[in-house]
């Protein structure tokens, strides 16, 4: 089988692939996927421990589909401003959004 | 399971539920004027219910649904959360009617919120936190963003939802860490196995690092530097009743959040937080009062003010004691706080509100001459200023005390000295409004009428703010019992 520290180490991978997307990327749409992948990496995270350290409690899974569930709709939150903002500068460029500041 | 106990423990989230969708069902079928007049009476005397169904319950000591702590700690919060949210609903009524056509959404969402906040404080499991901050957090973003067609509105939920959505996935990873540790999500047994070394074989090192991702998520919801950059902007660019909704009650439920996670899943390891989060303090009150000093919008000065005030609140936290019987826990200091900075800057920011309807604007120069053109709204604004500097016999005087007493009793006086000097920091800036409201002259300007429910909820923020600096005493009392219910003393 597998050892639980592969896992670990995809996910820790993916989080920090995930977070480097979201400090690199100017894109406000590619920021989001690059939340997206750190969400991912924190369910691989959840289910990895569920399976190799408590399978008869489905807490880890549980949490998992939360997370699941609340990505989606943060997602439609997010993508709902960005389409204002289109409508309202026509560019989603989060260098140019910059009316605040001080 | 679901019993009739059940119900009553969770009637005040219940209330909350029913307002919010009875105010969607009025404001579809009830005639635009007919909706205007009853959609805030409707969600304040749902709020004014629920907070009664808190208040009659204080004192209990339960778990509800093995999820939520039906206990003193969370009752104090909502309870500060629904008077503040009635506060920001009166406040809002000319402000959002001159602004949007979607009032009845905008009533329904911060009803929304503050079930979320109720649930958020009273979690006492790692999947219930999550979800309540997280509902929280996801109705902020469409609240701050609420004027889609107004840019400044629009990009302050940008920058929220951004950082926002960021730092929760990084707290999410310190959970998923916290729960492969323990094997648990309940809180309390996370302390259990964390105490007792029953953790997860040559991984319980995984819990340093989980405890820095959990506090980097707190600390975005609290507004702690280095994870403020959103909230200036936020603050600015959001209507301003929504501004007065952000910077007490969300903030403030960082701090419940906070609090629980640490104090009850993690007292072993006490002595690494404590000394995290008195670098995030020292850090948070100087940086945001320094940034303060130097800004020409009042809304965006008061915006930073109240980055420096949870540097105050956190001070609390890090002298936090589970030692019994002391007089002047940290954690009462850190309830105090959140009771008298919830009434008086909700207060600063109304009176930002009603002066952006009188005048169109909120800069410094907006503000000048104020005392000519509403003497009323200018005594106020001074109560209020002078509360934030933390001046007896008013509520601040009150909170700088009880947060000072306990870092001075546990001997942090490096801490109390940074503290001391950002008070004399931030009352520097204060004044400077002070000074444009009271002495200089704007004879052009002519004078402006308040909105009726803007009056009221002044004056009941006037009185509260007074209330709280006069009986100190019996509010300490709560605060004491508050915390208690938590520690367990």
């Amino acid at each position: 089988m597998v050892p639980l520290s592969w896992y670990l180490t995809v996910a820790a991978l993916l989080f920090v692939l995930g977070l480097y997307g979201v400090l690199s990327r100017r894109n406000a749409v590619a920021i989001l996927m690059g939340v997206e992948l750190m969400l991912n990496a924190v369910n691989i995270n959840l289910i990895a421990f569920w399976r190799y350290t408590r399978p008869d409690n489905v807490a880890g899974l549980v949490f998992a589909i939360i997370v699941l569930t609340v990505a989606a709709a943060e997602a439609a939150v997010g993508l709902a401003l960005f389409i204002a903002l289109y409508r309202l500068r026509e560019t989603v460029n989060v260098d140019e959004i910059d009316l605040l500041k001080g | 399971m679901f019993d009739t106990s059940t119900f009553i423990r969770l009637l005040p989230e219940l209330i909350l539920l029913v307002t919010a969708l009875v105010v969607i069902f009025v404001d579809l079928y009830a005639r635009r004027r007919t909706a205007l007049g009853l959609l805030p009476g409707l969600s304040i005397v749902g709020l004014a219910l629920s907070f009664l169904a808190v208040f009659a319950q204080w004192g209990t000591r339960e778990v509800v649904a093995q999820t939520l702590a039906a206990d003193t700690f969370a009752a104090f919060f909502k309870m500060v959360a629904a008077v503040a949210v009635i506060l920001v609903v009166l406040a809002s009524v000319r402000y959002m009617r001159a602004r949007t056509r979607y009032v009845g959404e905008f009533y329904a969402f911060l009803l929304v919120a503050t079930l979320a906040v109720y649930i958020a404080v009273s979690a006492r499991d790692l999947i219930t936190l999550y979800l309540g901050l997280e509902t929280l957090s996801i109705v902020s973003y469409v609240l701050t963003g609420f004027l889609r067609d107004d840019k400044r509105s629009n990009e302050a939920a940008i920058k929220y939802f951004l950082y926002g959505a960021v730092a929760s996935a990084i707290m999410l990873y310190g959970f998923s860490l916290l729960y492969g540790v323990t094997g648990t999500t309940d809180l309390q047994e996370i302390a259990r196995r964390l105490l007792n070394g029953d953790v997860l074989v040559n991984m319980e090192w995984l819990a340093w690092p989980a405890i820095v991702l959990v506090t980097v998520g707190f600390a975005f919801k609290a507004s702690l530097v280095p994870f403020h950059q959103w909230a200036p902007d936020a603050y600015e660019g959001a209507p301003t009743p929504v501004t007065m909704f952000l910077s007490t009650v969300s903030k403030a439920t960082g701090f419940a959040v906070m609090a629980r996670m640490f104090l009850v899943a993690m007292p072993a390891l006490q002595s690494s937080w404590t000394a995290l989060l008195y670098g995030l303090a020292v850090l948070t009150m100087t940086l945001g009062n320094l940034i303060a000093l130097r800004q020409t919008s009042v809304k965006r000065m008061l915006a930073y003010s109240s980055i420096a005030h949870a540097g105050f609140i956190l001070m609390g936290l890090v002298a936090v004691t589970t030692a019994l019987g002391q007089p002047f826990n940290g954690l009462d200091g850190v309830l105090m706080y959140v009771v008298a900075y919830a009434f008086t800057n909700a207060g600063a920011f109304a009176v930002v509100a009603a002066v952006e309807d009188g005048t169109g604007g909120a800069t410094l120069d907006h503000f000048a001459g104020l005392v000519g053109r509403a003497p009323f709204l200018a005594a106020a604004m001074l109560i209020f200023l002078l509360s934030l500097a933390g001046v007896p016999p008013l509520a601040g005087f009150a909170a700088k005390l009880f947060v000072f007493a306990p870092v001075v009793r546990q001997e942090y006086y490096v801490l109390a000295v940074v503290a001391l000097i950002n008070a004399v920091l931030a009352a520097g800036y204060y004044l400077k409004v002070v000074k444009q409201m009271f002495f200089v002259e704007e004879p052009e300007r002519a004078p402006f009428a308040v909105a009726r429910s803007m009056r009221w909820a002044l004056w009941l923020m006037i009185i509260a703010v007074f209330g709280v600096g006069i009986f100190m005493n019996w509010f300490a009392f709560m605060a004491s019992q508050g915390a208690a219910g938590m520690l367990g003393l």
